[in-house]
C-alpha cells in the first residue's frame, strides 16, 4: 500500500521558483503522469518525491509516512533515470542485483530475483554483458529491471524513453504498461510527451510554470480542458481560441457568427482543430497552407485575423487562397474565462 | 581528349610535395625530442672513459661502470631512496586533500565554491618553488628542515593544484544519475561513493597520483633549499654539479629521466584529459 | 544532505592552503620588506647595487622573450600536425609529451651531453672535418653559446606542456566551425589564423601563463649548463639564500620574480580575453 500525498510542496533554486505550493495525492497503484514542458518544475518535484531534492516548504507522504526528511534509501521507492544510469563497472547482473545486495538479501534470492526480473524485461540472455556493450533500449530494459527488482512500493521514471527512437519508444511504451500494471506499484512518470502520457496515465497531471494546472483521467484532460493552457499544449495540432463578443441572454458573437455560451463575464471561444467540418453556415476561414497528413488534411487558415487550424477527412479538396466555412460540433465547443484563463462550465 | 599521355597534374605533384614535406617535419620533430635522449644514454650506458673521450660514437658501450660507479658515490642511494620516498609521500598528501576538494567542486553548489575555485587557479600565478624559502626558518622552528616530511609538504603545495583541478574533471565526467540511482538503491552517500564512484574514477586518480609523483620527483629548487643531509637525487645532483665528474653527470641524468619516461607512459591517456579541463 | 559536507571536503585543502601558500607568501614580503627587525627597502637596495642583478634581470627577461614565442610556435605546430594525423596518432602524442615528465635539471644535463667539450656537437662536428680539435663552448668567455644552450634545452624541454595544453584545447573545438569556414571559402591558413586560433584562446591564456612562469622559474637548467656564469634570478635568489646566507635578499628577488610573474598573467589575460558569451 503506497498512496503519496504531496501537501504544499515548493522548491525555490535562488531567486527562481520552480514549484508554487504543490498539492497531489496518487492513489495506490495508480499510473501517474506529470506532462509538461521542460521547465515546468515536473522533474523537480519527481525529485523531491524520490529525495533527490530537499523541498523548500510542504511534505511528502508515502505509504502514510512523511518522507521529505528521509534519504532515498529509507522511502521505499526506486527509480529509473532518463539516461539511464546503468553503471559501466557493472555486468547486467550486477546493475539489477545492486539494490538486493544492498538490501543484504541472501544470494539465492538475489539470484532469483535478478533473473525473474530479467525474465520479465526479455534480457536474460544479457546477464554477463557490461553497459557498453548495451544498446540504449537493452540500458533501458536494464534500468527498468533494476527498479522492478526491488519490489519497491513505488516507481519513479525520469522520462526513460526520450532517448529512444520513434519505433523504439511505441513498442517499450506497451511493455511498460503491461509490466508495471502487473506488478502493482504506484508508478510516477514523467514526460513532455503528451501521446506518452495519454496511452500509459491512469491520470495526468499537467503542470506550467511550476504549478499543477490540471490533475485528471487522459479523455477529461484531452475533452474538458481546466485551464487555456491545458487545452493550448494538449492536442497535436491544440486548439483554436477566438474572441467572442457578449450578445446578452448568453448568446456570443465569434467571427460573425453566433453561439450559445456562459451567462455572465467576459469569455473566450474554443474549439479542437478535429471538431470542425466544412458546412454551409460557420466560420469563414481564408486558408493558408494545405498539409495532407494521410487519413486527414490539415489546414491552416485566419478565421477573423485570428490563426485557426482544421482537421478535416482528406477527400475534401482544398487549395490555399480559398474561403471555406467551418461548422464546430456543438457539443465540443468550450469557452475560457479571459481574467481567469480557467474553463467556464 | 586528344592529348597523347598527359603529364602528372601540377596539383597532384604539389600534394606529394606536400605529403612529403608533412612526414619529414614529423620526423624532424620526432628526432628532435628523441635524439637529446639518446645522447644521454649513450653516456650513462658507456664507460667513465668514453665519457670523458673524444670523439664520441653515437653508440652506446653497453658498458654498466658508469651506472655501477654513480651508485656507489657515496649518498647516491640514500638520495635516490629519500626522492622516492618524498614522491610517495606527495603522492599521498596531495591526493588526499585534492580528491576531497575535487569532489566537492563537482558535486555541490554552495556559497563561496567559485572563491575556492579562483583560487586554486590563481596559484598558479605564483612561482610556487619560492615558497621554499620562508619555508625554510618556518620548518627550522617546527623541527621539519631537512626531513623528508617538511619536502614533501612543499612538494604537496606544487601538486596540490593539479591534483584538485584534475579529479574536479574526473568527478564532473560522472554523471550525477549513477550516484543518485544508487542512493534510490538504498545506497548511503558513502556507500554510492565507494561502490559506484570510485570504481570509475580509480584509474584517473591514479594517473593524476603519478602526475604529483612526478612533479615531487623533478623537482630542484626546493629540494635544493629546504635538505642539507636528507637530500633528494635533484639536490644531491645540483649540489655536486661543480665537483662531480661527468660520467656522475650524466648517469644521474639518466636515473631522473627513467622513472619519468615510465610515468608519463602510464598516463599518457589521461594526459590531454587532464589538460583539457585544467584550462577551464 | 548535510550542507556542511562540502565544506568539510574543502577543509584539508583549504587549510593546507593557507599554511603553505598564503601564510609563506605573507613571510617571504614581510621577509624582503625587514632586516634585523625593521621595516626598510634595504634588501631590495642592497639586491640592484649587486652587480649581478642586472644580468640577471635581462638574461631571464631575454630568455623569456625568445623561448616562449619560439614555443609558442612550435607548439601550435605539433599539436595541428597531430590533430591532422589519422594513424599513429597516440604514438607521436607519446613522444611530444615525452619532455613534460622530464626534470630541468636532466634536460640541463641531457644538453649539457650535447655541448660539453667532450661532447656530442663537438664529435659530429669533428667527425664531417669541421674542426679536428674539440672547442669549448661552455666557458664564461663564451657567455652567448650559454645563453643559446640554455634557450635550446628549455626549448627542448617546455614545449611540450605547451602542446598537451593546446591539444587538449583544440579536442575541445567542434570540427563543424573549422568546416563551415572550408565551405565559406576559408583557406587552410585563413581557417587556423580566423577560426582555430580565436577559439583556441582560453587554451593558450593557459599555456601562456604557465609557459611564462615557469620561464621566470628558469633554474636547474642554467646551472647544469653554465654553472653560475650565467646569472638568472632564481639562481640568483638561491645564491643569497644558500650560499651568501642571507634571506632578506633572497626574499627581494622573490619579489621580482613574483612581480614578474603576475603582471605578465594579467597581461596574458587581458591580451586573450574572452567575452563570457563567445565562448564554445
Amino acid at each position: 500500500m503506497a498512496e503519496i500525498v504531496i501537501k504544499g510542496v515548493a522548491k525555490n533554486f535562488g531567486s527562481f521558483t520552480a514549484l508554487h505550493s504543490v498539492d497531489l495525492t496518487i492513489a495506490d497503484q495508480e499510473f501517474m503522469v506529470l506532462l509538461g514542458a521542460s521547465g515546468c518544475g515536473k522533474t523537480t518535484l519527481l525529485r523531491i518525491i524520490a529525495g533527490l531534492e530537499t523541498p523548500s516548504q510542504g511534505e511528502v507522504w508515502i505509504g502514510g509516512r512523511r518522507v521529505d526528511h528521509l534519504p532515498p534509501r529509507a522511502r521505499g521507492i526506486s527509480m529509473v533515470f532518463q539516461n539511464y544510469a546503468v553503471f559501466p563497472h557493472l555486468t547486467v547482473f550486477e546493475n539489477i542485483a545492486f539494490g538486493l545486495r544492498m538490501a543484504k538479501l541472501p544470494s539465492p534470492d538475489v539470484d532469483r530475483r535478478v533473473r525473474r526480473t530479467a525474465g520479465l524485461m526479455h534480457i536474460e540472455q544479457l546477464l554477463k554483458r557490461y553497459s557498453g556493450e548495451l544498446s540504449g533500449e537493452q540500458r533501458q530494459r536494464v534500468a527498468v529491471a533494476r527498479a522492478l527488482a526491488m519490489e519497491p512500493d513505488v516507481i519513479l521514471m525520469d522520462e526513460p524513453l526520450s532517448n529512444l527512437d520513434a519505433l523504439l519508444r511505441l513498442e517499450m511504451r506497451a511493455e511498460l504498461k503491461g509490466v508495471l500494471a502487473e506488478s502493482k506499484t504506484t508508478t510516477i512518470y514523467v514526460t513532455h510527451d503528451q501521446v506518452e502520457a495519454m496511452s500509459l496515465a491512469d491520470r495526468i497531471s499537467v503542470m506550467n510554470g511550476g504549478y499543477i494546472v490540471q490533475a485528471d483521467r487522459p479523455t477529461e484532460v484531452y475533452r474538458n480542458p481546466a485551464a487555456r493552457f491545458v487545452g493550448s499544449f494538449i492536442g497535436n495540432p491544440p486548439m483554436n481560441f477566438l474572441p467572442a463578443k457578449p450578445d446578452g441572454a448568453g448568446r456570443w458573437h465569434v467571427a460573425g457568427q453566433s453561439f450559445a455560451g456562459p451567462r455572465t463575464g467576459g469569455a473566450e471561444f474554443a474549439i479542437r482543430p478535429e471538431d470542425l467540418h466544412p458546412a454551409q453556415t460557420g466560420l469563414q476561414a481564408e486558408v493558408r497552407v494545405v498539409e495532407p497528413l494521410g487519413p486527414h488534411i490539415l489546414i491552416t487558415a485566419q478565421v477573423a485575423g485570428q490563426p485557426f487550424r482544421a482537421l478535416l477527412e482528406s477527400d475534401h479538396t482544398i487549395t490555399p487562397g480559398e474561403v471555406i466555412t467551418l461548422a464546430p460540433v456543438p457539443d465540443r465547443i468550450r469557452w475560457f474565462d479571459p481574467e481567469t484563463q480557467k474553463a467556464i462550465a | 581528349m586528344n592529348d597523347t599521355s598527359p603529364p602528372a597534374p601540377p596539383q597532384l605533384e604539389a600534394r606529394r610535395a606536400g605529403r612529403f614535406l608533412f612526414q619529414a617535419g614529423i620526423a624532424l620533430l620526432v628526432l628532435w625530442v628523441l635524439v637529446p635522449i639518446w645522447f644521454l644514454f649513450v653516456n650513462a650506458l658507456s664507460a667513465p672513459s668514453e665519457v670523458t673521450g673524444f670523439p664520441k660514437r653515437m653508440w652506446p658501450g653497453f658498458d654498466l661502470a658508469s651506472i655501477q660507479f654513480f651508485l656507489q658515490f657515496q649518498g647516491v642511494t640514500q638520495a635516490l631512496w629519500n626522492s622516492v620516498k618524498v614522491a610517495v609521500l606527495t603522492m599521498i598528501l596531495s591526493i588526499a586533500m585534492g580528491a576531497p576538494a575535487g569532489y566537492a567542486l563537482s558535486r555541490f553548489e554552495f556559497p563561496g565554491k567559485e572563491f575556492f575555485r579562483v583560487l586554486v587557479i590563481m596559484t598558479r600565478a605564483f612561482p610556487l618553488p619560492l615558497l621554499a624559502l620562508p619555508l625554510a626558518v618556518m620548518f627550522i622552528r617546527t623541527g621539519l628542515d631537512d626531513t623528508v616530511l617538511g619536502l614533501a609538504l612543499v612538494h604537496a603545495m606544487l601538486a596540490l593544484p593539479f591534483a584538485v583541478l584534475i579529479t574536479f574533471s574526473l568527478f564532473s565526467g560522472i554523471p550525477v544519475e549513477l550516484e543518485e540511482a544508487a542512493w534510490t538503491l538504498g545506497c548511503t552517500r558513502l556507500q554510492a561513493f565507494v561502490k559506484v564512484v570510485l570504481p570509475l574514477a580509480l584509474p584517473g586518480i591514479a594517473a593524476s597520483a603519478v602526475f604529483a609523483f612526478v612533479i615531487s620527483w623533478n623537482e630542484v629548487f626546493a629540494a635544493a633549499v629546504l635538505t642539507i643531509e636528507n637530500r633528494t637525487l635533484t639536490a644531491f645532483l645540483l649540489q655536486s654539479l661543480n665537483v662531480s665528474p661527468l660520467p656522475l653527470k650524466f648517469a644521474g641524468g639518466a636515473a631522473l629521466v627513467m622513472p619519468a619516461l615510465i610515468f608519463i607512459f602510464a598516463v599518457r591517456k589521461y594526459l590531454f584529459a587532464m589538460w583539457g579541463i585544467a584550462n577551464r | 544532505m548535510p550542507r556542511a559536507l562540502p565544506y568539510l571536503l574543502l577543509l584539508p585543502a583549504s587549510l593546507f592552503l593557507l599554511v603553505f601558500f598564503f601564510y609563506p607568501f605573507g613571510l617571504v614580503v614581510v621577509e624582503s620588506l625587514t632586516r634585523g627587525g625593521e621595516w626598510t627597502t634595504d634588501n631590495f637596495t642592497r639586491m640592484t647595487g649587486h652587480w649581478k642583478f642586472a644580468p640577471a634581470f635581462w638574461n631571464t627577461i631575454w630568455l623569456t622573450a625568445i623561448v616562449v614565442p619560439v614555443q609558442l610556435i612550435m607548439a601550435l605546430t605539433m599539436a595541428s600536425v597531430v590533430q591532422k594525423l589519422k594513424t599513429g596518432r597516440s604514438g607521436l602524442l607519446y613522444i611530444f609529451a615525452i619532455p613534460l615528465g622530464i626534470s630541468d635539471l636532466a634536460a640541463g644535463l641531457i644538453w649539457l651531453a650535447i655541448f660539453e667539450q667532450s661532447g656530442f656537437l663537438n664529435s659530429i662536428l669533428h667527425s664531417f672535418g669541421v674542426i679536428d680539435r674539440p672547442t669549448l663552448y661552455l666557458g664564461y668567455q663564451n657567455m652567448w653559446v650559454i645563453f643559446l644552450a640554455v634557450c635550446l634545452a628549455e626549448i627542448w624541454r617546455a614545449t611540450a606542456i605547451m602542446m598537451v595544453i593546446i591539444v587538449a584545447g583544440m579536442g575541445l573545438i567542434p570540427k563543424e566551425y573549422s568546416e563551415a569556414a572550408e565551405v565559406f571559402g576559408a583557406s587552410r591558413w585563413q581557417r587556423f589564423t580566423r577560426v582555430t586560433l580565436p577559439l583556441l584562446r582560453p587554451s593558450l591564456q593557459t599555456a601562456l601563463i604557465l609557459r611564462i612562469l615557469m620561464a621566470f622559474e628558469v633554474f636547474a637548467v642554467v646551472m647544469a649548463l653554465g654553472g653560475t656564469s650565467l646569472p638568472v634570478l632564481m639562481g640568483e635568489t638561491f645564491q643569497w639564500q644558500f650560499q651568501l646566507q642571507d634571506r632578506g635578499v633572497a626574499a627581494a628577488y622573490a619579489m621580482v620574480i613574483l612581480g614578474l610573474s603576475v603582471a605578465f598573467s594579467l597581461v596574458v589575460l587581458r591580451l586573450l580575453h574572452v567575452p563570457k558569451g563567445a565562448r564554445i
